[in-house]
């Protein structure tokens, strides 16, 4: 399963919706909003996706994660939009038999969000600056 | 004599879009057309956004595209600066 979204992801919500009676192992990943980057201090991060592409970028990496490993279920949800220091950008649940198939394979995952699917950040800094990360 | 020529529309996003100042871009480029003709219009009829062009993947039809591939009319196209999720 994969979504954008722009309201609060609830991550407990989203981790029972992975567990399976066969899975021994489940990996919770979040991604937070962090209130430095270097010594750049960030007041808000605005999300901006290129949706259609994004939804198909995470099936393509759903879909190969599952090909490498045996995942019970899984779950992507990105948000988008306005969030302050502390809130859940990204939630990733993974669960698998074992729990090293079950770190793989949501380490992957996140480091294939990372790098595929078509999501920008803006940092605002408190004196009003703000600029994309590219 | 007339040349056939290929009207597109690339979606923006980001700086790219605050750049530019729209979210979409109207090309017309001589046909038949691939992304790196359409990269090299971009350059020009947009200089503001070369630099960053230069950092950035083309998308056709929700898939990154090389600069061999081919236009088509009704091809969905976006210019996708380097990606900042998670």
């Amino acid at each position: 399963m994969f979504r954008l979204t722009h309201s609060p992801i609830d991550s407990a919500a989203l981790t029972e919706s992975v567990l399976r009676p066969g899975c021994g192992g489940v990996v919770l990943f979040l991604g937070t909003v962090r209130d430095l980057t270097g010594d750049v201090r960030t007041e808000f991060l605005e999300y901006e996706a290129y949706a259609p592409m994004a939804e198909a970028k995470m099936a393509e990496i759903e879909a190969d994660v599952r090909a490498r490993w045996p995942v019970g279920d899984m779950a992507i949800v990105h948000r988008l939009g306005r969030l302050d220091i502390g809130d859940v950008a990204v939630a990733i649940a993974v669960s698998c038999p074992h729990r090293a198939q079950a770190f793989d394979a949501c380490r992957h995952a996140i480091d294939r969000v990372k790098e595929l699917v078509p999501i920008w950040k803006k940092e605002n800094a408190p004196d009003g600056r703000a600029d994309w990360v590219h | 004599m007339a040349t056939d020529s290929l009207a597109v529309r690339v979606l923006l996003f980001a700086r790219a879009r605050e750049l530019a100042g729209a979210d979409t871009i109207a090309l017309t480029l001589p046909s038949p057309a691939t992304v790196a003709d359409l990269r090299a219009a971009l350059a020009h009829f947009q200089p503001a956004l070369a630099a960053l062009l230069a950092r950035s993947a083309l998308a056709v039809n929700h898939a990154f595209a090389d600069d061999s591939t081919p236009l088509s009319p009704s091809d969905e196209i976006a210019l996708i600066p380097p990606v900042s999720g998670g």
